[in-house]
């Protein structure tokens, strides 16, 4: 598998475009270290309070941005935020997914009924205007976004799974081993599931940008973390109104929008590739030799 | 003869969209100690049906609407009605006492796991007392000759696990490992166990015939060949040495030199074990070849059941005469049964072969024929006999 999916060139640039993220992640004190005296490490640290952005110098090699926060700093930082917010939602989501989707799929019948339509429930509304809302509701904060996003996202989920078990549950070694005397959750985790996950993975690993992007909405609507922590949406949030400059230089403040937008570009290009990577090698009918 | 299984009255419904569909009606059937029982009869005639509903598997939307089968249990359990057993005791028997060899070996075995694994399983299932006392002598042979600095530092590791596969060997539900045995990284801990069933299970291969049993144990399903998921299947369904062997069409997908094979090592496998056999099968030839008795179903009702020299030499009922004309042959016009297997859904009044039996009278469109013994051993449930 390893060396499948280094042979892929576009799976390469995915693998090292997120391994660079990972890196910037585990070492941000060391690339942009904490400075003295301040609480958070998390929120970003300011050099004074005018509103227009400065550029990139000695003390700040990305510039500052409206508020004087230091872009440097927000985007490292930042990146922290990003898997923590991709990963812990796509993992609770993924598990979610897999309790509903594979009872409803399995069992079927009333139990499925009722699941099914509580999905239908959440798919009926446009994500992000009901992430907001939730969002809204409960009060704005990081927190709140991974909830928010957590509720928008297990529906899809729970559909895959159902709809894989679905399948896998007719075949005939389902019922061999129920036949041989296996009990319904030990059929469930040890024969449906591990024949019937790899789509959910595939999707979940194409889904980390996506839901890092719709953070990142959100944080741009004002709607996630508190005001100066460190977080792509925010930075791109502060530049709003610093996307065009002034008449006659409109690319005056260029670095204020540019550089956490290619941060935001480049994670979900990573995982997008990766997700695309995975694809290839788990699903059977592309790759079973 | 004792019985080992005595099916009656059995009905199944299945209930549909479309309205009621009686895939068996008032089926009576015995399943003799030590015999091959066959059961022969068009697709849709409730061969499958029988032997899921002995295991209690009839899939959704079917019910078992009444009837008893008895499965009568020699090494303790005595008399056992399995319609009214508990889910868990079921799941005891099944692969247990009873168990099931499918028709499509291909898709029998789970694509995710070495062979070598899945019929591990089945030990782990039925046989967990007996490889946690396995698994504690190793561990005491282990701990009586281990010598040493290494040794010496295992050593209390050793006894924890004496104590752990000693619980296991002695109680079915001891708590301790059974909490281990739920949390995937502590189920490791019980590594021996897996160690014990997989020596089992390459045992188990050998005795179906496979060459080279420890490789292929090791080997995913679709790296072997027809021949070999089957005789892969049927050690699972041998593991725990069944009473009641059921195969379904267990040589319908086989090439025919593949199926002499299987035929051959069903036989041995009788003589060597004493189980009884029930061989689902369309193969007249098959039936001829393997079974002590056959039983001729059509459209979910037993028409006639006879030792098997009687079945092929005296057939009475129309629908087996029939059935034994249909055998193509060589040098002679294949003869077909006219009309189509009788609708599950309206089946038709009285004999549900009167449609297409060539010398129905107008009591079989009225009255539903009885089995009534024509000779010794040999039912029979048609107007005419």
């Amino acid at each position: 598998m390893a060396r499948q999916l280094v042979k892929n060139p576009l799976s390469l640039i995915g693998i090292i475009i997120i391994v660079v993220f990972a890196i910037l992640a585990i070492f941000a004190p060391l690339i942009a270290p904490i400075p003295e005296g301040h609480r958070d490490p998390y929120m970003i640290p300011r050099d004074g309070y005018s509103a227009t952005p400065q550029p990139p110098n000695e003390e700040h090699i990305f510039g500052t941005t409206e508020g004087q926060y230091d872009i440097f700093y927000g985007v490292i930082w930042g990146t922290r935020s990003a898997f923590r917010v991709g990963l812990v939602v796509i993992g609770i989501v993924v598990a979610i997914g897999i309790v509903l989707g594979s009872l409803a799929g399995y069992f079927g019948g009333v139990l499925d009924e009722i699941i099914m339509r509580i999905t239908d429930i959440f798919l009926a509304f446009p994500a992000l205007i009901l992430a907001m809302a939730i969002v809204a509701a409960i009060g704005p904060s990081l927190r709140s976004v991974m909830i928010a996003l957590i509720v928008v996202s297990w529906p899809s989920y729970a559909r895959l799974i159902r709809g894989d078990i679905l399948q896998v549950r007719e075949e005939d070694y389902i019922e061999a081993s129920r036949g041989l005397g296996a009990s319904s959750g030990r059929v469930i985790i040890r024969h449906a599931l591990p024949n019937s996950i790899y789509p959910t993975l595939v999707m979940a690993s194409l889904d980390i940008g996506a839901i890092v992007l719709a953070a990142a909405a959100l944080s741009f609507l004002g709607l996630g973390a508190p005001e100066g922590y460190a977080d792509w949406g925010q930075l791109t949030s502060f530049a709003r109104n610093w996307i065009v400059g002034p008449p006659g230089n409109s690319l005056k403040y260029w670095y204020a929008v540019t550089i956490p937008g290619l941060f935001i570009l480049f994670f979900v290009l990573g995982w997008n590739l990766l997700g695309d990577a995975f694809r290839d090698i788990l699903d059977p009918r592309l790759a079973r030799r | 003869m004792e019985n080992l299984v005595t099916i009656r009255d059995l009905a199944v419904r299945f209930y549909t969209y479309e309205g009621v569909v009686h895939a068996i009606d008032d089926l009576d059937l015995d399943i003799r100690q030590g015999e091959t029982l066959g059961i022969v009869g068009e697709t849709g005639s409730g061969k499958s049906m029988t032997a899921l509903a002995i295991l209690r598997l009839i899939p959704y939307p079917g019910r078992i609407e009444s009837g008893s089968i008895v499965f009568f249990d020699r090494d303790g359990g005595g008399e056992l009605e399995l319609l009214t057993l508990s889910e868990g005791r079921m799941r005891s028997i099944r692969g247990n006492k009873i168990s099931m060899v499918f028709q499509e070996p291909g898709s029998a075995l789970n694509p995710v796991y070495t062979i070598g694994d899945q019929i591990s399983e089945v030990f782990l299932l039925h046989r967990r007392q007996e490889l946690g006392h396995r698994a504690k002598q190793r561990v005491e042979s282990l701990l009586s000759d281990g010598s040493g600095l290494a040794d010496s530092v295992r050593r209390p590791f050793w006894r924890w696990q004496r104590r752990l596969y000693n619980k296991i060997a002695q109680k079915s539900h001891p708590v301790e490992p059974r909490l281990l045995s739920h949390i995937p990284l502590f189920r490791r801990l019980l590594w021996r166990l897996q160690d014990e069933a997989s020596l089992l299970t390459v045992n188990m291969l050998k005795d179906v015939e496979i060459p080279d049993p420890a490789r292929v144990a090791v080997h995913y399903p679709h790296e072997l060949s027809g021949g070999m998921k089957q005789r892969a299947v049927i050690a699972m369904a041998l593991a725990c040495s069944p009473k009641l062997l059921i195969a379904d069409e267990p040589t319908t997908s086989l090439d025919v030199t593949i199926q002499a094979q299987m035929l051959e090592l069903f036989r041995r496998i009788k003589a060597d074990t004493g189980a009884s056999v029930l061989f689902i099968t369309h193969n007249l030839g098959v039936a001829a070849e393997v079974c002590d008795r056959v039983a001729v179903m059509y459209a979910g009702r037993l028409c006639e059941i006879a030792g098997v020299e009687e079945i092929f030499l005296h057939p009475s009922h129309p629908y087996t005469k029939a059935l034994l004309d249909a055998v193509p042959m060589p040098g002679k016009e294949l003869q077909t049964i006219p009309g189509a297997l009788a609708d599950a859904l309206n089946p038709p009044p009285g004999c549900r072969f009167h449609p297409r039996c060539p010398s129905a009278t107008p009591m079989c469109q009225q009255e539903r024929a009885r089995l009534k013994e024509v000779a010794k051993d040999h039912m029979v449930a048609c107007h005419l006999c």
